[in-house]
Formats: structure tokens, C-alpha cells, sequence
């Protein structure tokens, strides 16, 4: 029986580690073939496929991070959702118009205590995708977001966001019903909700269809994920006039986990495997919730007036200028 | 339109004085217009035309005359990116500094509008085109805040491309700090109205522009989230006539209303006495949703 490896998705920077593992493969099959011994061989391949993994992740530029971000094979929100949460059930749409399947949240319990979370869903192939909307929201994905924090307000639970999206979907129908007010909605509502919101940036942090659902106590980003004011290819159209520039436009948008931490405007990095997440949702599973763990433990010792002031206090002092 | 009856037999313009500004002309008519007399109109061609109004002027169309105060005037953009891509942003900065001679894409301050005392902020779109960055976000964040603290309704005449790509996230920021500042005003029971002019796009018009308790717009004005060419290019679809116009809006509910510039000042007034803020009687507590 021969077993047909799955093809492997190979971002371009990634090329030389899976040459040297193709030809380790290769070795292997063969010399296993015809009794020959390569293990001397094997192992300085694979001490080389070893120093080539390090070295090409262990300085990943910020446009290639962003397309780790944007991986196939990333994990998504549901794939968190079922990794970190117990007993999720899923609640449907905005009570207005329709379910939103870009967005999807609901209850679910963490560690023993209920919360509510809310995710950007990609879809893992087109048909899915298609559902999904490539994960960029309608309106209706913002307002229902806000729905189903709302409930969480009144019952008193904390919230979970989880932010995978490369932008609000920018269509007429979007436009017609307004995605703009319900961006705008959630900014100012947020601000005030009465129970501590933890936010994970676990991908594509893109722009206001990001921070739709991202005005929170904390926002931590994975180490590999990005968020940004705009793409990085709609940047380089913009000040290039072409969209192929956008490893130039991510370098200068400083949209990388490790510069945002500089500019203050996340709370911490959660570290990513080697290669990133998709090498090991369970492990980044797991650095997620140790951080989800100690944020909802400190802001849940908060009186609401403590926490809105601390919320309003974060967002007021965001901004660099000379007076 | 008294202005421009007066001239409907004047000579037609010489090129010369065309190039020097003498002249301008109108975007749909056409027609050639004496630069001075436009500006005397408030920047309205006699076809309705509502073009460009710099900041300073529309502090002038709103506010009692000697009653404006202006406020943060020294806040200025700093360079927390480092940005160089496609030119250094401290020289973009300083050039249109010098070109507009104002220090960023805002004026805020404080009058009265008809004796009705208002915290009023406005974006100018010749500066960088009113791109909103740390200073812009702080200082419409101040105007707000301002009008919490001195209890006086708050106006933001709101015109803006969007974020300032060059500080990056920060200016994505300012969308969450001015929207949480909004919040404020709003459980204070102080009213805010937002002005919509031509064009109000994306991170300004998913926050502060459509948080109006009441939102107004000019006529014409192009407003929308995502730019008509992105739209495009997603969905391959056509746009509907009158896209993302002030029109279009008021069609599909989402402004309160239209009103021509010069209308501006006795309408907002109108709607401000309706909506106080009161001197003695109390808002009603807010309801929680």
C-alpha cells in the first residue's frame, strides 16, 4: 500500500526548508529500498533542515509574517474556540436582517466559568469561504457581535473576541445598511459595557473591521498575526501605485506583534511554534489561555466603574503628538 | 445667490486670470466663476455646487462673530512610525503646514452659534485630505470632552479620506478614543451633531460622523465607508446611480437630513434649542438601551 503524502502548503520564504525535507524524504525511501545506510548522510541533512527552520522563522520580516497571518492552514476562531472553551453553543444572527456567518459567537465556559466569545470566521476551503465571506463582515456580523455582548452584560458574564479578518466587507449592500454605524456602534458601546472583554488578534487584524469588535480591558495579538490601519496592499497602491510593493508597505506600517507592543496598543504577544500556529494549534491553544487565564482573573476582581475608567483611561492615552 | 446676479454680464475670463485664481470654475456647469465672489458665496457655485470650505471659514459661517475661542492650536503631528515609505511623513507634514498654514487637519475651540455656546470642531480637507492621525483624534477627542466639561452641545463639521496611513495603527486608534469619548457626552444627556461634508470616508465615518444624536449633511457630499473603486474591484458589480452621496443616504435612512451651507447656521440652531442642552431642567437619566 503506498501512502500518498497531503501537499503541504509552501509560502514562497519557505522554500528552502522544504527542499532539504523533500530531499531527506527522498534519501530515506531510497536507501531504506535498497539496504543502504545514510544515516550519516540523514543526519547532517537533517541537522541543516534544523539550522534552515531557525533561521528562516527566527527572522521572519513583517510581510511575511502577514502571510503566516493569512496562512490556509492557520488556525481559526472555531478551531480556538474548540481547543480553549467547554459546552460552546452558537447563537445566530442580528435580530435585524440576517446571521452573519463572518462572525460567529456565542456561551461557552472557560475553565469553569461561563463566558461569552465572539470570532471572525475564515472558511477552510471556497465553499465554506464563500459561507464565511472570507471572514469580512457585513454589518450584520458587527451587530450581531454587539447583540450577543449585550447578553453577556446582562447576565454578567465576561467576553471573548477573537479577531481574524482582513477587513468589513466592502460591498453596496454593506454599504446600504450602513457598516460604517455599525463599526461606529460598537466602538462607543463598547466602551461602556459593564464587564471585563479580553481580545486575541489571532490573524489578520484588519483595520476597522478589526477594532469593531476589539475595543476591550486587554488585547493581546499572536506572535505571527498583525494588525493594521490598512492592508499592506492597499497601502503600497496608495503610496507606490502598486500593490506589489506590500512588503515595503508592511515593514513601514509597523503592523507586527512585536511593534505594536512598542506603540502600546496591544497588552502582550502570545507566542507562536516555530513556523507558527498551524504547526501547533494546541500549543498556541495553550499560550492563549494561560494569557486568557491571568487577564480575566485580575479584571474580574474590578468593580464596572474601575474597569470602564481603566478601558476609557487605555483608549484616551493611545496617540503620539507635540503640544 | 445675490452675489452672482450682479455679475451675470461680465466679461468672460481671460486665461491669465484663470491661472492666477482669478477665476474658478464650476465642477458640473462649467461655468467660470469670479473667485471672489465664490468665496463671498461660501465656496457654493451658483449651480448649488457645494465646493471646499477651509476650516477657518466654516468657524466663520458657524460661530457669532468675536465669540470664537480657539483651543489646542499648538498640538502637532509627530513621527511615531518613523515613517519614510513613499517620502518622509515630517516633510509631508511641513509642507502642508506651510501650504495651508495650519499644524494639522483640525481647528477646535468653543463660541456661540445664534448665542447657543457649542464646542465645535472641524476638519479641513486640504491638509493631507483631513487624514485623521493622533492630533486629529485628540483634538476632536478634546472637543468632545470639552463640551462634557463646560456642558455645551458638540458639533464636529467632519470631511476626511480616512486614517492617516502614516501613523499607522495609531490613527486607527483614534476611531476607538474619540467613539469612547462620544460615549461620555451621551450618558451626560449633552447633545452632538455631526456635519457631514464632501468627502466623509472610512475610519472618520465609522466613528465619530455616523455617533451623531443627530447627523447632517451638505449637499452632494460624497460619504461612505469603503472607497467606490474597492467596492468595485470586490464584487464586480456596478454601482448604483448616486452612490454614496449625501442624497443617496438621506434615501436609505441613514442621515437625519440635508441642508445647504448657508442654511447651516439657523437650521443647527433650530436644533439645538430643541435639543438643549437645557439650564435647569435636568436630562433624563439615561436608560440603559
Amino acid at each position: 500500500m503506498t501512502t500518498v503524502a497531503k501537499p503541504r502548503f509552501t509560502l514562497e520564504f519557505e522554500k528552502p526548508i522544504r527542499e532539504l525535507e523533500d530531499q531527506i524524504a527522498q534519501i530515506r525511501a531510497s536507501s531504506e529500498g535498497a539496504g543502504i545506510d545514510a544515516s550519516k548522510e540523514l543526519a547532517s541533512l537533517e541537522d541543516k533542515l534544523e539550522k534552515t527552520r531557525r533561521e528562516i522563522y527566527g527572522n521572519l520580516t513583517p510581510w511575511q509574517r502577514v502571510q503566516l497571518a493569512r496562512h490556509p492552514r492557520r488556525p481559526y476562531s472555531l478551531d480556538y474556540i474548540q481547543l480553549l472553551f467547554d459546552d460552546f453553543q452558537e447563537l445566530h444572527g442580528d435580530r435585524l436582517f440576517m446571521d452573519d456567518e463572518s462572525t460567529v459567537g456565542g456561551t461557552a465556559i472557560f475553565e469553569g466559568n461561563p463566558v461569552v466569545v465572539i470570532g471572525q470566521q475564515k472558511g477552510r476551503d471556497t465553499k465554506e469561504n464563500l459561507r464565511r465571506n472570507f471572514g469580512c463582515p457585513n454589518p450584520e456580523g458587527y451587530r450581531k457581535a454587539l447583540r450577543l455582548m449585550r447578553l453577556a452584560e446582562r447576565f454578567g458574564l465576561p467576553i471573548v473576541t477573537l479577531v481574524d479578518t482582513p477587513g468589513a466587507f466592502p460591498g453596496i449592500g454593506s454599504e446600504e445598511r450602513h457598516v460604517a454605524e455599525a463599526i461606529a456602534v460598537n466602538l462607543r458601546e463598547m466602551s461602556q459595557l459593564r464587564v471585563p472583554i479580553v481580545t486575541f488578534v489571532i490573524g489578520e487584524g484588519g483595520s476597522g473591521g478589526a477594532l469593531g469588535i476589539a475595543v476591550s480591558d486587554r488585547v493581546y495579538i499572536l506572535e505571527n498575526a498583525y494588525y493594521s490601519v490598512i492592508s499592506p496592499e492597499g497601502c503600497a497602491a496608495i503610496l507606490f501605485k502598486d500593490r506589489a510593493h506590500a512588503p515595503k508597505a508592511a515593514e513601514a506600517l509597523k503592523l507586527d506583534s512585536a511593534n505594536l507592543v512598542r506603540l502600546g496598543v496591544v497588552d502582550g504577544v502570545v507566542r507562536e511554534p516555530l513556523g507558527g500556529a498551524q504547526e501547533d494549534p494546541a500549543a498556541t491553544a495553550s499560550g492563549i489561555r494561560k494569557t486568557l487565564r491571568g487577564a480575566l482573573a485580575e479584571l474580574g476582581k474590578l468593580k464596572p466603574e474601575k474597569l470602564l475608567a481603566g478601558r476609557y483611561a487605555k483608549f484616551r492615552g493611545m496617540g503620539v503628538y507635540a503640544s | 445667490m445675490a452675489v452672482f446676479r450682479k455679475r451675470t454680464h461680465a466679461p468672460s475670463p481671460k486665461k491669465k486670470d484663470i491661472a492666477a485664481g482669478l477665476w474658478t470654475k464650476c465642477p458640473d456647469s462649467g461655468e467660470m466663476v469670479f473667485t471672489k465672489d465664490l468665496e463671498a458665496n461660501w465656496n457654493v457655485f451658483p449651480s448649488g455646487i457645494h465646493d471646499r470650505l477651509p476650516a477657518a471659514r466654516r468657524v466663520e459661517l458657524l460661530i457669532d462673530e468675536g465669540t470664537w475661542r480657539e483651543t489646542d492650536a499648538r498640538l502637532a503631528s509627530k513621527d511615531p512610525l518613523k515613517f519614510t515609505a513613499g517620502g518622509s511623513y515630517p516633510e509631508r507634514v511641513a509642507q502642508h503646514q506651510r501650504k495651508s498654514g495650519l499644524r494639522d487637519s483640525v481647528i477646535c475651540g468653543t463660541g456661540t452659534l445664534e448665542g447657543i455656546p457649542v464646542s465645535l470642531a472641524v476638519m479641513d480637507f486640504s491638509f493631507m485630505g483631513a487624514s485623521m492621525g493622533s492630533v486629529a483624534g485628540e483634538k476632536v477627542t478634546r472637543a468632545i470632552e470639552r463640551a462634557l466639561q463646560q456642558r455645551r452641545a458638540c458639533i464636529v463639521v467632519c470631511a476626511s479620506g480616512g486614517a492617516r496611513m502614516q501613523e499607522g495603527i495609531l490613527s486607527l486608534m483614534q476611531m476607538a478614543k474619540t467613539s469612547a469619548a462620544l460615549a461620555r457626552l451621551r450618558a451626560a444627556g449633552l447633545p452632538y451633531v455631526a456635519v457631514l461634508t464632501n468627502p466623509t470616508m472610512a475610519g472618520v465615518m465609522a466613528s465619530y460622523a455616523t455617533l451623531g444624536d443627530v447627523i447632517v449633511a451638505e449637499p452632494g457630499a460624497l460619504i461612505g465607508f469603503a472607497g467606490a473603486r474597492v467596492i468595485k474591484e470586490t464584487t464586480n458589480q456596478d454601482l448604483p446611480e448616486g452612490f454614496q452621496t449625501s442624497e443617496f443616504l438621506l434615501k436609505r435612512g441613514l442621515i437625519d437630513c440635508i441642508i445647504p451651507r448657508k442654511e447651516m447656521k439657523p437650521r443647527l440652531a433650530k436644533l439645538l434649542r430643541a435639543l438643549g442642552p437645557r439650564a435647569k431642567a435636568k436630562p433624563a437619566a439615561r436608560r440603559r438601551r
